[in-house]
């Protein structure tokens, strides 16, 4: 029963990841953004606790019990800590075109399941498919680094990025090895860690946390 | 064709018709209880609709015939699309004649209807109204063939008797594409119906009113037709979502048995359907008319990203 429902559990996981993707792409509001990068993690631990479950890989479970404590728990939660201290919490993207927005990550979603096509028919795991998913949501996640001026969900952005990564590496060939998936995991929070200093420094300097300031060389 | 079969269209028929208000009394009563207020009773819209065919219904005098006969076209266009939707049985006579792309095609005969009946008057709400209620359309059908097209290329047919009775009878599969279009369908159908957060259906009195300031001239047993035509287009997209995502209790054909346990299990289904419907409406706030597109434009792209999951998953 298990072993004939995990696959297409996997699957749908993989579709709920892309609409996730698709909602940061659109969101306006910071603190949406950040509850959907926590509800991204809740999934993206189902879906490797699945994995696990499917295939018997031990490594897997420990994964995925990072990604829950990580991606759905602590970077969430200095997420929410960072804007509260930043006070944009409310702060609205105004300048953001959805439908654009949309109609171009319609083509990125087209391009990366042809790019994964031939690479998933290569691999011979449970969820071989969903690879062309993955590339997509890092596609997604890169467009929205693009198209957003305020740094939060840029940083958001870049941590979604890693979501879909793993998500890559989990779908294609049952993971990365552990040593790999610990060094990623404390980067992230590094990296999070980091980039939160980085945004006082920057609304310090310009009072405000757009990024648009920083394209100017001078201060005037 | 047998008389079974033309017995279980009759009764389907008969049966949307009398439950449509019902179902909109349900989530009225629901939306009510989740607002704290004292609900009016889920059989306030059959008193409505009573008192309403007692009254005298008032024309203007520059009312054309077109305006009398929209009412009656409109419920008989909802009629039919109920007739196709299959909810207690997939062997439905009707099927044959018209699929997922001509029941489409009969809501779309209903709103142009209804909008030269808004037009027909020359009143300045009417006309407003018109122009909001096809520009919805105009965005909102594109999404919705698409999500027909979705369930479509799943069963390999655009029958919607076919639709229910492969995902319903053969062996239970998970399709990711159908939850990306379950979403875009329950945007969909919050425009069409005139709900919450494109439009708000309890009330006269706010300009951005779409439906509403269409059928502001109508009274009497022609309001009354139209009131029960909008009942019957809620009914209608709840068992057109209920046949494509949660197709199960619907008998298949010579199951008696089946298609009487299929009332209960449709019951529970419109129950819970409703209970969803008063919660989104309670939760979200009406959007700006100029944010509609937007809104439509995600069902579009969402319905269009489940063909294209559909094709790299092959479910």
């Amino acid at each position: 029963m298990f072993q004939h429902y995990g696959p297409q559990l996997v699957n749908l996981c993989a579709a709920v990841l892309l609409l996730l993707a698709f909602a940061m792409l659109t969101q306006r509001r910071i603190l949406s953004v950040i509850n959907l990068y926590a509800a991204q993690g809740l999934v993206l631990f189902a879906s490797t606790a699945l994995m696990a479950g499917l295939t018997g890989h031990l490594h897997l479970y420990g994964s995925a019990l990072l990604t829950l404590v990580l991606k759905a728990i602590a970077l969430p939660w200095i997420l929410h800590r960072l804007i509260r201290r930043l006070n944009v919490k409310w702060d609205v993207e105004t300048l953001l075109n959805v439908p654009t927005t949309m109609l171009v990550g319609i083509v990125l979603v087209i391009l990366a399941f042809n790019l994964a096509a031939p690479i998933s028919r290569l691999a011979g795991t449970v969820a071989s498919a969903s690879l062309g998913i993955a590339l997509a949501g890092m596609l997604l996640s890169f467009l929205m680094m693009i198209t957003r001026s305020k740094a939060v969900p840029q940083v958001i952005g870049f941590l979604s990025m890693e979501n879909s990564l793993f998500f890559a590496a989990t779908a294609a060939v049952y993971g990365m090895p552990m040593v790999v998936e610990l060094g990623i995991a404390l980067d992230l929070l590094v990296a999070a860690v980091i980039l939160g200093v980085f945004l006082f420094e920057i609304r310090e300097r310009f009072d405000s946390v757009d990024t648009r300031h920083l394209e100017k060389l001078k201060e005037h | 064709m047998t008389t079974s079969a033309i017995a279980a269209q009759l009764t389907e028929i008969v049966l949307a018709v009398l439950l449509a208000p019902l179902l909109t009394g349900w989530v009225n009563q629901c939306r009510a209880w989740l607002q704290n207020r004292t609900a009016p009773g889920v059989l306030q819209p059959y008193r409505v609709l009573a008192k309403l065919f007692m009254k005298e219904a008032v024309l203007a005098h520059n009312a054309s015939p077109l305006f009398r006969a929209a009412p009656y076209i409109i419920f008989g266009c909802l009629a039919l699309a109920a007739a196709i939707v299959p909810t207690l049985n997939t062997d439905l006579p009707l099927n044959a004649a018209a699929d997922a792309i001509a029941l489409v095609g009969l809501l779309a005969l209903a709103r142009f209807f209804i909008a030269l009946a808004g037009m027909d008057i020359g009143t300045a709400f009417g006309t407003l109204g018109a122009r909001r209620e096809m520009l919805i359309g105009f965005l909102a059908e594109p999404a919705l063939l698409m999500v027909l097209f979705t369930a479509s290329i799943i069963s390999q047919s655009t029958s919607l008797s076919t639709i229910v009775s492969v995902l319903a009878h053969r062996e239970f599969v998970i399709y990711p594409s159908l939850a990306l279009a379950g979403v875009a369908f329950t945007m969909v159908s919050l425009a069409e119906n005139a709900r919450i957060p494109i439009d708000n259906p309890s009330t006269h009195l706010e300009l951005t009113m779409i439906h509403e300031a269409m059928i502001l001239e109508y009274s009497g047993r022609h309001l009354a037709m139209i009131e029960w035509a909008a009942s019957l287009k809620l009914f209608v997209y709840s068992c057109m979502g209920l046949a494509l995502f949660f197709p199960f209790g619907v008998a298949q054909s010579g199951d008696w048995l089946g298609t009487v346990l299929a009332v209960p299990a449709l019951a529970l289904k419109l129950a819970a359907g409703g209970v969803a419907l008063a919660l989104i409406e309670t939760v979200s706030a009406k959007m700006r008319i100029f944010r509609a597109p937007e809104f439509l434009a995600t069902a579009f792209l969402l319905a269009v990203l489940a063909m294209l999951t559909h094709a790299l998953l092959g479910a």
